[in-house]
């Protein structure tokens, strides 16, 4: 259930044997994957934009220490584009004691969702503001329990997403080959089947912030109506069963910060009116 | 010390970082790993994992998040319902003080506010005037998305904005010309 974390992958430390063995004429050449590499001259050292970064920070190991904000300079004319290559270049070389989740860097594992600038959104997809003047603020996940520094408890969102049996139920299955579907029916999953389960969404949802512990939060919300408006799904009706009481699905306010906050453009909001609407005419 | 290194979290190998880093960035002249482990039973890490728990804080929400027109607006209309379902239970449950109080009834409350300065007025009929229709109109956009009108972030900005355009119109409109 835990994600790849940062700061249990130990830095693999190269082993020195390498440079040892390598009979290499020159040192700086073991350290060039090819030849050609080592012939490429390093780039023109451009000015110094250097930014100051605000970073929510929380040890495990001194509980009784409040969190705090750490602030860290960057020169963001020697660091790539994004935040988490921002964040990654502090670990690296400021404080490896920072700790956040990350994997993919191209948006698709939403292991690195965390509050940049006041807004959830993913550091891998989250360009660096380049005003200098201005610093850039990072908190993990609002109203979350928080593992350390940026690592949220995601382990109630996953029981959440579990509970609403995110997977095919059909008693009938076709009797060969697999089950068929119209191109108009597939199309009702677009939008939703994309979901990568950052939660993003939910962690923006000021009624996930209260309600947690009972309420659903749009990104599993999502997901119970993707298998609803599956055709091939024929559990739509004890799915929205499930969804008969004052809690799971109904403290939804139709607030629109989860699809505002989503960094894959999906819309929980409008999958969650839909659910509401059918819910209410069927 | 010893303990608080090697206990630094549950499952994970734990180095002391300044021991990983050598002086020269990129060339680590460590052939050693500084890791130490620690095997645990599976109840001693229930119990580790809880004793983390207790303790973990939770992460800031409100003070630190974005402000958006979606979640004020929303939490705007909380905030205008009670503003003016308050009043109107106080006002009327009012009414049963009048046999204690005979001057709580409609005729000698219309000659009280008649009696008021228009600037008065006008700014009494203006706190009621903004949360009634306030409340109204963004009621309105509530029920185009529960029949699924506007439901894109698109829609919800301008019907968000159409909103406030029209509160502040109808309001002042409601205080001051009527």
């Amino acid at each position: 259930m835990f994600r790849p974390s940062a700061s249990s992958a130990l830095r693999s430390i190269p082993s020195s044997s390498r440079l040892v063995a390598s009979s290499a004429p020159s040192a700086s050449r073991a350290f060039h994957a090819t030849a050609s590499a080592s012939l490429a001259t390093p780039a023109e050292s451009k000015s110094a934009q250097v930014k100051e970064f605000k970073i929510y920070r929380w040890n495990p190991d001194t509980p009784s220490e409040k969190p705090k904000l750490q602030s860290y300079k960057v020169d963001l004319s020697q660091c790539g584009p994004m935040m988490l290559d921002a964040l990654i270049k502090i670990k690296n070389e400021l404080d490896p004691t920072l700790t956040f989740r990350r994997s993919c860097r191209e948006g698709i594992c939403g292991s690195c969702a965390m509050n940049i600038d006041g807004v959830n959104t993913l550091a891998c997809l989250c360009r660096i503001d380049k005003d200098t003047n201005k610093d850039s603020k990072v908190y993990p996940l609002p109203h979350m329990y928080i593992v350390k520094d940026l690592v949220p408890d995601l382990t109630h969102f996953y029981k959440q997403y579990k509970s609403i049996e995110p997977f095919l139920k059909n008693d009938n299955p076709p009797a060969q080959g697999e089950f068929l579907q119209t191109q108009e029916d597939r199309k009702k999953l677009d939008g939703m089947y994309e979901c990568i389960l950052c939660a993003c969404c939910s962690t923006s949802c000021p009624s996930y912030w209260w309600n947690q512990d009972q309420y659903l939060g749009p990104a599993v919300l999502m997901q119970a109506y993707r298998w609803m408006a599956d055709s091939r799904d024929s559990y739509g009706a004890e799915r929205k069963e499930k969804m008969q009481n004052t809690m799971s699905l109904y403290r939804c306010h139709t607030i629109f910060n989860c699809s505002r906050t989503c960094p894959k453009g999906l819309n929980p909001a409008m999958a969650i009116a839909k659910m509401k609407l059918e819910m209410a005419t069927e | 010390m010893a303990t608080s290194i090697v206990r630094q979290s549950l499952f994970r190998a734990v180095a002391k970082p300044s021991m990983l880093r050598a002086s020269a960035p990129g060339l680590m002249l460590a052939q050693r790993r500084f890791v130490q482990t620690e095997s645990m039973t599976p109840a001693e890490n229930i119990s580790y994992l809880n004793s983390q728990r207790q303790h973990r804080p939770n992460s800031p929400h409100a003070t630190i998040y974005q402000p958006q027109l979606t979640w004020y607006l929303s939490i705007l209309n909380r905030i205008t319902g009670v503003a003016l379902s308050g009043p109107l239970y106080v006002a009327a449950m009012a009414y049963l003080l009048h046999p204690v109080i005979p001057a709580i009834d409609s005729a000698h409350l219309i000659s009280i506010v008649q009696d008021l300065p228009t600037w008065l007025k006008g700014s009494i009929k203006l706190a009621l005037a903004v949360p009634f229709t306030f409340h109204s109109f963004n009621g309105l956009r509530h029920l185009g998305w529960d029949v699924g009108k506007a439901l894109t972030i698109k829609g919800v900005y301008t019907t968000g904005y159409a909103v406030l355009a029209a509160t502040a119109v109808s309001s002042i409109y409601l205080a001051f010309f009527v």
